[in-house]
């Protein structure tokens, strides 16, 4: 029907570290655990290569949500990365409050390779924020809307 | 305070310490001041001024000056210390070509902000007491520091000098401000007033980048904003996105690094706070990593590049500032 309004459905961009989270998105496949088709992954080759410049501009091209997954602290491939991708993303997150733009839409999250579970639990728990928060309107950008 | 400055370099130049003396002149209006670069004692005589409208930091400048052949004199107040201590870290200055002059400072006030308390055709000015005395076309009028002085002077962090070869005046000390009580308040405001507020601030970017050009922690020779690539490289924030995304991006790239010297707020056109920001990233340091004041030694390691197993992880932030 043309006239039915359709469900929002959000736009998720996951950044995973090659080592572990992108592993443990395999694992998730393999495994058949279900999370939705909404969450668009992007690998990058440790937690750390992401900067607040991806996250912003993920934001600008449409995402409603990013979500960035790495190794546990400690178990970083390159020893040390994620330290500080972590200190990197708390004072990002918390500037992002600051503006008064929803802190919700932004998460960091562990996941290692083995935790193909988790992958999928994260992934269902984040889309359905995402959700309930609705369509980003606080960081967009109106010409790379449809 | 003047007269000394000049005879000392003066002497300086003289006795071949220094081939050139970093300082400030008047520009078009005697209320805007601009660094400036003498050479001899006769320009020194004729263009040097010291006033209570100087209040250029004027550190940045040696990243260009100190590479040149032959020392470099500068005067730098205590807040310009820090900053001068941070490129020092960064190794952007080469401290063998400088040598600094420390100079008391009790804060300097602002062109703008005085025609903005109504004063006009503004001649000079002098301090006097607790008092800055304008001689204006209209008069004198006495206006009191209090009222005078902009918001980062006002809370002024620190009247030591970090770092210098000489000092004129008194040794100061590091004070107790109340530089947070802004941040603090927004902090306590609900999501949607903060995001009210910064659009409210946001939306008047004109984009001239000045607050990037002065800042002495932005002084990358290659910018991320001259990148056509960036998505924000346009010459006048198209759309809300490139508003908040240029001054969250500058904010962040000088985090762990900003000192503080509130030369962005300074010299804003549109009188955005852009020191808020910066001082939001320095407040959450502090409480997340541990006090740390950038350009306070030459040696720790910036918060940005360093961490410890036990910091706390990103999702502190839900449960603080209130939810949406």
């Amino acid at each position: 029907m043309p006239n039915e309004v359709k469900a929002f459905k959000p736009k998720i961009v996951a950044f995973c570290c090659n080592w572990c989270s992108y592993a443990g998105a395999d694992l998730a496949g393999t495994n058949r655990l279900n999370y939705p088709a909404d969450v668009k992954i992007i690998r990058v080759p440790c937690s750390c290569r992401v900067n607040p410049m991806f996250i912003l501009r993920a934001f600008q091209r449409g995402a409603d949500g990013v979500i960035l997954c790495g190794c546990h602290p400690g178990d970083c491939h390159y020893t040390t990365g994620n330290y500080y991708a972590r200190r990197r993303m708390t004072l990002l997150f918390s500037m992002l409050d600051y503006l008064g733009i929803e802190k919700e839409r932004t998460r960091v999250e562990w996941v290692s390779a083995a935790e193909g579970a988790k992958f999928a639990a994260t992934m269902n728990d984040f889309v359905e924020t995402v959700t309930r928060l609705g369509e980003n309107k606080r960081l967009e950008d109106l010409r790379c809307k449809e | 305070m003047q007269g000394m400055m000049i005879a000392r370099a003066g002497e300086l130049l003289e006795n071949g310490t220094v081939t050139r003396v970093l300082g400030w002149q008047t520009g078009e209006f005697v209320y805007d001041i601009t660094p400036a670069v003498f050479e001899s004692a006769e320009e020194l005589e004729k263009g040097f001024v010291y006033n209570s409208f100087c209040g250029n930091n004027l550190s940045k400048y040696l990243i260009q000056a100190s590479r040149k052949e032959g020392k470099i004199l500068v005067f730098l107040k205590p807040c310009d210390t820090y900053s001068f201590n941070q490129l020092i870290k960064e190794h952007r200055i080469v401290r063998e070509n400088v040598y600094i002059i420390g100079i008391p400072c009790d804060g300097k006030t602002d062109g703008e902000f005085l025609k903005a308390k109504g004063v006009k055709g503004i001649l000079g000015i002098r301090e006097e007491g607790d008092n800055f005395v304008v001689d204006t076309l209209y008069g004198e009028k006495t206006i009191a520091r209090e009222d005078a002085l902009p918001e980062r002077c006002r809370n002024c962090k620190s009247k030591k000098h970090m770092v210098y070869d000489e000092l004129m005046g008194e040794e100061g000390e590091v004070l107790d401000s109340h530089r947070f009580d802004m941040v603090e308040k927004l902090e306590a405001m609900t999501p949607d007033e903060r995001f009210a507020f910064w659009r409210s601030q946001l939306s008047r970017c004109i984009r001239c980048n000045a607050c990037r050009n002065v800042c002495p922690a932005c002084s990358c020779e290659k910018c991320v904003f001259d990148n056509p690539q960036s998505g924000i490289a346009q010459k006048a924030a198209a759309d809300s996105f490139e508003e908040n995304m240029f001054h969250i991006i500058r904010a962040f790239h000088v985090a762990g690094r900003c000192t503080d010297c509130g030369e962005c707020s300074r010299v804003c056109p549109q009188n955005i706070p852009l020191h808020l920001l910066n001082r939001k990233f320095i407040k959450d340091i502090d409480t997340f990593y541990g006090e740390y004041q950038a350009g306070e030694d030459t040696e720790s390691r910036a918060p940005l590049t360093n961490y410890t197993q036990e910091d706390v992880e990103p999702s502190i932030v839900y449960t603080r500032g209130g939810n949406n």
